[in-house]
């Protein structure tokens, strides 16, 4: 990724002019980037070469390393911070985007969340070289941005975040919701005051292919967690526009282990844990559906720029659903989690040091198993540093 | 019934800030004292209850901000509440429609509430985002507040109200003379997020004791203080560093 810096710094048309030799598709959103990066560049195996950046590497730096190492005519899947997509998909003139979601996240640097949407929906109209837009048909941010774009393949990608979209970003009147019982974070929403509402999805989970609709079944996946079936579904739903066979895109996702540490069982001090990324209240409330209900739980948090500065957030995740259960708080802004767990009635130690968090975790009377560790973006990487000695 | 009724305004909308955990603050801590609250969630579209002992509102973006302006505007319960004794306590976005007017992009001028008599325009120059920290009203209390603002306002106080505190490090009311916040009768106004109650437990017991018009019996503050003291130590120093540095490069 210096490389890639460098080679901006000395060439800034750098990841244009190498973008030129490649079928490019862009994968963006707040959550789930990297992971969904990493199936769509696995599905997209069989079709031929594949460059993809590092995970997290997510700015130009790290597009024009990836480019700079790939095989010529590879298929380039780039994953791309949300704030530069719109400049990134003009540069790398993409063939496809697959758009995730879009909710709150780092206020202090990333630009609110319905500006951000504005953004995307104004890059969009103007990307003429773009072939498609796979999107999600759940989120109403997203929505709005892809229809930015002539040709969108709605994808029932998921939402169990609702904050920042209780209002339209079309026409600011409420949204409404309805509930959802077979499928909890898939809700027929529409806006009370205009004519946006959910598309109907074009593809799925779990279904067989039809007519014009792409069905895929997505298997059991090596990584946990319901949010990441319905990324795998997104990505599936990418590979076979790109090309692929649905049969063998699906096998690839299916076999994916811990895309950029994230999911991956790991040691601390001799002891099992399992490495979990959050950063911000709708990654983390989907962290904490995937932890286990009976192990020891150690969460990190820090507020470095790449996490944003203000931790505020923390009063916007549902943290008391973990009363009951005993927490080690940690992370250089341990302490403002230790408030937010006080208010929430859960038992909790603050533990500055990161090993000693999980010791203390493990040794509670009331826990058995493995220790969760879930930490926002940099706790995760020192995890994974303190993991790795 | 409970004791006190603590009236949620838009949390959908000016919420985007963790504003919505000064809420939880007061029940918890009512709860701590042995008195029992309610929080009542109010949606655009619902109307405003004038029963309740306490209104917060929360930060936000332009667009919801000038919908809650209207939807309190159109409804004068919120206006109605605070003259029968009700206190307020509203946050950045929130402040600025309490007051008279306020700026959004663009520079359209919109009309508040004239709950709090300030005025807000729109701030030249970089944007305070960061740590801030500020010397409370000795009539509000002693220790300082330590707070997170994230705003492009510059807000002007008028004769009826007074400033919460005076800004030691930060920008606060940006409005060149170091004021932050305003109180009016029983209604506050502050820029600080973090959540500002959450941080600062003895501006959510004032607010408590004047909701209840009793003294509150005192509770274990220890962790509260801790993360407060941590903030007020260590934030002014390296977190104002980039707003200090793009106030160079202008």
């Amino acid at each position: 990724m210096v490389g890639g810096r460098v080679t901006l710094a000395l060439a800034p048309g750098a990841l244009a002019a190498l973008a030129a030799d490649h079928t490019v598709a862009l994968v963006s959103g707040t959550n789930g980037k990297t992971t969904t990066t990493a199936m769509l560049a696995a599905a997209l195996q069989s079709t031929g070469p594949v460059a993809t950046n590092l995970a997290g590497s997510n700015m130009f730096g790290g597009m024009v390393a990836a480019l700079s190492n790939a095989v010529s005519g590879a298929t380039a899947v780039l994953e791309t911070d949300e704030a530069h997509l719109p400049e990134a998909l003009a540069r790398t003139r993409a063939r496809l985007v697959l758009l995730l979601n879009l909710t709150r996240d780092q206020l202090d640097r990333v630009s609110e969340v319905r500006m951000q949407a504005q953004k995307w929906r104004e890059a969009l109209s103007e990307a003429g070289h773009l072939l498609v837009v796979v999107a999600n048909a759940d989120d109403p941010m997203v929505v709005w941005a892809a229809q930015g774009s002539p040709t969108v393949v709605w994808v029932a990608g998921g939402t169990t975040w609702r904050l920042d979209s209780s209002s339209c970003p079309a026409c600011a009147s409420s949204i409404h919701w309805p509930d959802s019982a077979a499928n909890p974070a898939s809700s027929a929403w529409a806006c009370s005051g205009c004519d946006l509402r959910r598309p109907d999805d074009h593809a799925g989970l779990g279904l067989h292919a039809s007519g014009s609709q792409i069905r895929v079944a997505v298997p059991d996946l090596q990584i946990p967690g319901a949010v990441n079936r319905r990324n795998a579904a997104l990505a599936v739903t990418a590979a076979v526009l790109l090309g692929a066979d649905p049969a063998k895109a699906v096998d690839a996702v299916g076999g994916l282990e811990a895309p950029g540490g994230r999911f991956e069982t790991t040691e601390v001090n001799g002891m099992p844990v399992r490495l979990l990324l959050a950063k911000n209240p709708a990654g983390w409330g989907e962290a904490m559906r995937i932890v286990s209900p009976d192990g020891p739980l150690v969460i990190a948090i820090n507020a470095k720029v790449q996490d944003g500065r203000d931790p505020s957030w923390l009063w916007d995740v549902d943290f008391e659903q973990l009363a009951g259960r005993f927490v080690v708080a940690t992370g250089e802004r341990g302490r403002d989690l230790a408030v937010r767990l006080l208010y929430a009635r859960v038992e909790h130690a603050m533990v500055p040091d990161l090993a000693g968090a999980v010791t203390t975790a493990s040794a509670h009377p009331t826990v058995s198993g493995p220790v969760d560790v879930l930490g926002n973006y940099s706790a995760f990487q020192q995890y994974r540093r303190v993991a790795a000695r | 019934m409970s004791d006190v009724s603590i009236g949620l305004l838009y949390p959908d909308l000016l919420g985007t800030y963790g504003d919505g955990g000064n809420a939880t603050v007061l029940a918890r801590r009512l709860e701590w004292r042995g008195i029992t609250s309610e929080i009542l969630p109010v949606s655009l579209g619902d109307p405003i209850p004038e029963s309740c002992n306490i209104y917060l509102l929360g930060g936000g973006e332009d667009q919801p901000q000038t919908a809650v302006a209207d939807a309190l505007i159109a409804s004068g319960a919120l206006h109605r509440a605070a003259d029968q004794g009700a206190v307020v306590f509203a946050v950045c976005a929130g402040m600025q429609v309490l007051g008279h007017s306020f700026a959004v992009a663009g520079d359209d001028e919109k009309g508040g509430i004239g709950l709090l008599d300030i005025t807000t325009e729109r701030g030249r120059g970089p944007r305070p985002v960061g740590e801030i920290a500020v010397d409370l009203d000795p009539d509000f209390g002693s220790a300082p507040l330590s707070g997170y603002e994230n705003h492009g306002g510059v807000t002007r106080l008028g004769r009826e109200a007074r400033r919460l505190g005076t800004v030691t490090a930060g920008f606060g009311n940006h409005d060149g003379r170091g004021s932050e916040g305003a109180v009016q009768g029983m209604t506050i106004g502050t820029y600080l997020h973090g959540p500002a109650l959450a941080r600062n437990a003895h501006l959510a017991d004032l607010l408590l004791s004047w909701a209840t018009g009793q003294q509150l019996a005192p509770v274990d503050d220890t962790e509260i203080d801790a993360l407060r003291a941590e903030r007020l130590a260590r934030g002014t120093r390296f977190d104002r560093g980039t707003s200090l540095l793009s106030r160079f490069r202008r």
